[in-house]
């Protein structure tokens, strides 16, 4: 039982996608122009990591080493597309924000680097469960980053406007994305050195 | 890998993957084609009820042709007369194409306007869909104030360090306008062939 919850720890700590691996930058820095803007990036890439995990565990083994790459990749851009009509259904306006960076996903080093990583060698539940942890890793950091932004570079939090004033604005483009991620690794490299 | 990489594997892998994956996004565009369209239509509708006077009925799309560019616009009548049009208009700003819908009235003055989508500079040009600066054409007559920012010699005040935003949102009001002058010509003939 140890081991399964460690595989949904190591995502958030050890394994962070985006503190320590630096996975996934792209949609990383183009998308926590807020909080909220970066959690449901972070929670949409959850989501198509979680099933192309699981898919591609319980399939890897059918697949022929030297077609596993697009195989993987058709899975993958599957569930996106399979995202994509869910999202414009049923929450067009947070598709509207996230607009071009919903099919982005499909090229997300994060997902296609589970796959080779651990999904292929990895049952089903194990791989489901490294998705969970890695996608909440995702998640918190981006959800971080935005807040950070959002909270510098407009004076709100979650949305909520905490000081009538226009904030700093550089944070909100893409220069104070750069600074941010910069300064939140030095910190939790800091916090996660001595453990 | 228990597969060989031979070529009848290969292509057979990829065929049964490509079939499954196509069949399985079938299904769901079945599924979400309707709430798709149901929220793509709430949307409109909305845009445009914030644009025009209180109407009945539902409003009615057309579309125009005007120096080479087509226009879509949507009547609204209360008690089955034409009380003001929707109009759809779009003009380059800063970082992009700044798509706008205008409700001018049935006597060509602009109602009032509405962003339906730019991606101008956060915090700059973006301030274009707030009421500060959007308000100002609410009940805009352009045969008494002219359709132009101030430093380009009309009545219209620009918002800080983003005039080209501002003209671009101006220039989208002036086309509207014109758009009513031209389908207003258009029904003035159909009426006249009738008598």
């Amino acid at each position: 039982m140890n081991s399964k919850l460690n595989l949904v720890t190591k995502g958030l700590v050890k394994e962070n996608p985006t503190f320590v691996l630096l996975l996934g930058m792209c949609p990383t820095l183009a998308t926590t122009t807020s909080a909220l803007n970066g959690m449901s990036m972070g929670l949409a890439t959850m989501f198509v990591l979680i099933l192309s995990n699981m898919a591609i565990s319980a399939i890897a083994r059918f697949i022929p080493d030297k077609v596993r790459i697009p195989a993987y990749i058709v899975v993958i851009a599957t569930f996106v597309t399979l995202l994509q009509f869910l999202m414009q259904a049923y929450v067009p306006s947070v598709y509207e924000t996230l607009g071009l960076f919903i099919p982005l996903i499909v090229v997300n080093c994060i997902i296609l680097g589970r796959a080779e990583a651990f999904a292929n060698k990895n049952g089903v539940i194990d791989s489901a469960l490294d998705g969970v942890g890695i996608g909440l890793g995702f998640t918190l950091a981006l959800t971080l980053l935005g807040l950070v932004r959002e909270i510098l570079g407009n004076f709100s939090a979650f949305g909520w406007k905490f000081l009538g004033a226009d904030g700093i604005l550089a944070f909100v483009l893409a220069p104070g994305a750069f600074i941010v991620l910069a300064y939140l690794i030095v910190i939790f490299r800091k916090a996660t050195e001595k453990k | 890998m228990a597969v060989e990489s031979n070529l009848k594997n290969m292509s057979l892998c990829l065929l049964v993957i490509c079939l499954v994956c196509s069949g399985l996004l079938a299904g769901v565009d079945a599924l979400t084609a309707e709430p798709i369209a149901n929220a793509a239509a709430a949307k409109k509708t909305s845009a445009i009820s914030a644009v025009v006077p209180a109407f009945d009925g539902e409003p009615v799309g057309a579309s125009i042709a005007l120096d080479g560019v087509e226009y879509n616009y949507y009547s609204v009548s209360k008690d089955s007369s034409v009380v003001a049009y929707a109009i759809e208009s779009s003009a380059g700003g800063f970082g992009g194409e700044i798509r706008l819908m205008v409700g001018v009235t049935a006597d060509g003055i602009v109602y009032n306007t509405s962003v339906l989508s730019q991606s101008e500079t956060p915090g700059l040009g973006a301030k274009c869909v707030e009421p500060a600066f959007s308000d100002q054409f609410r009940l805009w007559n352009p045969s008494e104030k002219k359709l132009l920012v101030r430093k380009d010699g009309g009545d219209v005040d620009a918002i800080t360090a983003s005039t080209i935003t501002s003209r671009a949102y101006t220039d989208a009001i002036a086309k509207a306008v014109a758009v009513w002058a031209a389908i207003n010509n258009e029904t003035m003939e159909e009426t006249g062939d009738e008598q």
